[in-house]
């Protein structure tokens, strides 16, 4: 299928999917997600050209409700579950700013 | 038949859900006290079998009295009147904690209902409490739980099976009638067959899954455990139906499933795959076997099928599922609910807050979905997984124009011990074998209990259907379970 997924590979990814894995941790998991990928290279074989990728089971597609008012969630409780709140509004720490 | 059916499935102890409701509606017990028995059998056993994240008492009794008070009114509370019912712990309860078994939203109090809690507690229900599993469903045998796993009431040295372990111990142990779970691809019908009780998951579409915490969207899909077929009907009918806060949710009409299920298997057509992937126990198959001659006996015919592709729905689930996963889980960022790990900047909060708050099989899963996804790879993995899932979902449509239903076992054995595979997530994944076609394509399936196997644990035998076609599926599902010998002749079997 491609070349063989090593340490570098699986680094870049967790930084992708924002996860800090540990350097042992990239080690466990580059071992285990390669024994995986050679399992799953049983559908290397397939003929797949003229096949049509299926995304959904059942093609229901752009399902809109009618544009009517509807009670929302309560704003007080939504926030009450945030880590941080400041002035009704999600807090979180700067964003920018900080590489100096 | 084979004489070890006698421990098939467990026994009610308390009555099934339907007989409750009927006692109930008739004033001839009241939901408090209905509600104070499976309290105790909680208080009991809960202790060994850890199905609960959370034995949600004070609630439970404030609804029960609602219900006893209705039928003091002389008004009737609903099909489900004071049975009580244990749902998964990845939907969402008001106010009521909602963990998904994982640090990142322990302490969590959701601010709305699953659409499912409130179908289920408008015909009466009374939830009991919200059951342990797999980190955010990802797994099959609840060990990845960060509260610690649950065990099978049948044998506490092994594992329930997953990711609705919780909901189906529950219900194995007595604690209640019901369970609601959540099916990705396998996560009801196997720890039902592992726990030896009934797990169904319906049709793509057919259970409004709002409220429901995604894992893999194409593929999730909520559905009930109980001990018989009937009471299985009897939720499927109360949770049914279209939702418009659900925008999978199939706008039609769904059929009464207790209607269908007496009318008999007489000509029904069984497929019998016959390039079904091996790997499954002796005794698995010996009770595979054993369910279609008892169908045969019943009037069915059994039809020889093949479905080719079947062979790949491991790869192709275990490329989909993960790559949805590692989008519907970047949410979980520290922001807006959860956990929050503090960092001087932002993107160093998200990734401190998600090494704390996932556990190794989520983390293991956002990453195989995240490299499944990411540029160079796109190709070769996920888009080529989304076409394997088309072949599975024809090799399907072709075999259902010969057949009405098929079998198969719903897992490659009967429970295993706690720790066996922990070590080995591709041994782990090698259980959903049997379940992961039916979540691709979105077709219904569902797990009832047929005999015994090893060590007289519960097997499974699994009915698949084509989209939409439930009835069918629970008339075979009557009939095995009555070739079975329904539990309700069985007391004391176990």
């Amino acid at each position: 299928m491609s070349e063989r997924i090593d340490v570098h590979v699986v680094a870049k990814v967790s930084r992708l999917a924002r996860l800090d894995l540990t350097p042992a941790e990239i080690e466990v998991t580059t071992e285990q997600l390669a024994k995986m990928l050679d399992h799953f290279a049983d559908i290397d074989a397939l003929d797949l050209e003229a096949v049509s990728p299926m995304t959904q089971p059942y093609p229901l597609v752009n399902v809109l409700r009618d544009d009517v008012e509807q009670p929302c969630l309560d704003r007080d409780e939504v926030l009450a579950a945030a880590p941080d709140v400041e002035d009704h509004r999600f807090r979180v720490p700067p964003i920018i700013g900080l590489e100096d | 038949m084979s004489t070890t059916n006698s421990s098939s499935s467990s026994s009610p102890a308390l009555g099934t859900a339907a007989q409750i409701a009927s006692r109930i509606r008739s004033g001839e017990i009241t939901a408090s006290a209905v509600l104070e028995s499976h309290l105790a059998v909680i208080a009991e056993r809960e202790p060994e079998i850890h199905a609960f994240n959370l034995v949600t008492s004070d609630e439970a009794r404030a609804q029960a009295a609602a219900v006893d008070a209705m039928i003091a009114a002389g008004r009737d509370p609903g099909p489900l009147a004071g049975v009580p019912v244990a749902i998964k712990d990845n939907m969402c309860t008001h106010g009521v904690p909602t963990t998904c078994s994982s640090r990142m939203l322990e302490g969590w109090r959701p601010p709305y209902d699953a659409t499912v809690v409130t179908k289920l507690a408008a015909a009466g229900a009374v939830m009991i409490g919200k059951t342990n599993l797999d980190e955010f469903a990802m797994g099959s045998s609840t060990e990845n739980s960060a509260f610690g796993p649950t065990r099978n009431p049948r044998d506490t040295s092994r594992v329930p099976g997953g990711s609705s372990g919780g909901s189906a111990a529950a219900v194995a142990a007595g604690f209640a009638p019901i369970s609601l779970g959540s099916d990705t691809g396998g996560s009801i019908r196997q720890p039902a067959a592992l726990c030896g009780v009934v797990g169904v998951k319906p049709t793509y579409g057919m259970v409004s899954r709002l409220g429901l915490v995604a894992f893999a969207s194409s593929l999730d899909q909520i559905g009930p455990f109980s001990h018989d077929v009937a009471d299985a009907a009897l939720v499927m009918d109360v949770i049914s139906g279209h939702d418009p806060g659900d925008s999978t949710s199939i706008p039609m009409e769904h059929p009464s499933l207790s209607a269908a299920i007496t009318q008999g298997v007489e000509g029904l057509r069984i497929g019998r795959i016959t390039d079904l992937p091996g790997g499954a126990d002796p005794e698995v198959q010996e009770r595979l076997e054993e369910a279609f001659a008892a169908l045969a006996a019943a009037g069915a015919q059994i039809v020889d099928v093949q479905v080719p592709a079947l062979t790949y729905g491991l790869t192709a689930y275990y490329l989909i599922a993960p790559a949805e996963a590692s989008s519907n889980l970047a949410r979980y960022d520290g922001v807006r609910y959860g956990m929050r790990v503090p960092a001087a900047d932002t993107n160093s909060m998200y990734m401190a807050t998600r090494h704390e708050g996932f556990g190794p099989e989520v983390k293991r899963r956002i990453m195989l979905g995240t490299y499944a996804l990411s540029a160079g790879y796109f190709d070769a993995y996920y888009g080529k997984a989304l076409k394997v899932r088309r072949l599975i979902a024809d090799d399907f449509d072709r075999a259902y124009q010969h057949v009405d239903v098929m079998l198969t076992p719903t897992a490659p054995s009967v429970a295993f011990e706690l720790g066996s595979k922990t070590d080995d997530p591709l041994a782990m994944y090698l259980c959903d074998t049997y379940t992961i076609p039916s979540n691709l394509a979105g077709h219904p399936a569902m797990s009832v209990p047929f005999g015994t196997g090893a060590g007289d644990l519960p097997v499974g035998v699994q009915i698949m259907a084509a989209t939409l076609n439930e009835s069918v599926m629970f008339r075979v599902a009557a009939a095995l379970e009555a070739a079975a010998g329904s539990h309700l002749n069985e007391r004391g079997g176990q």
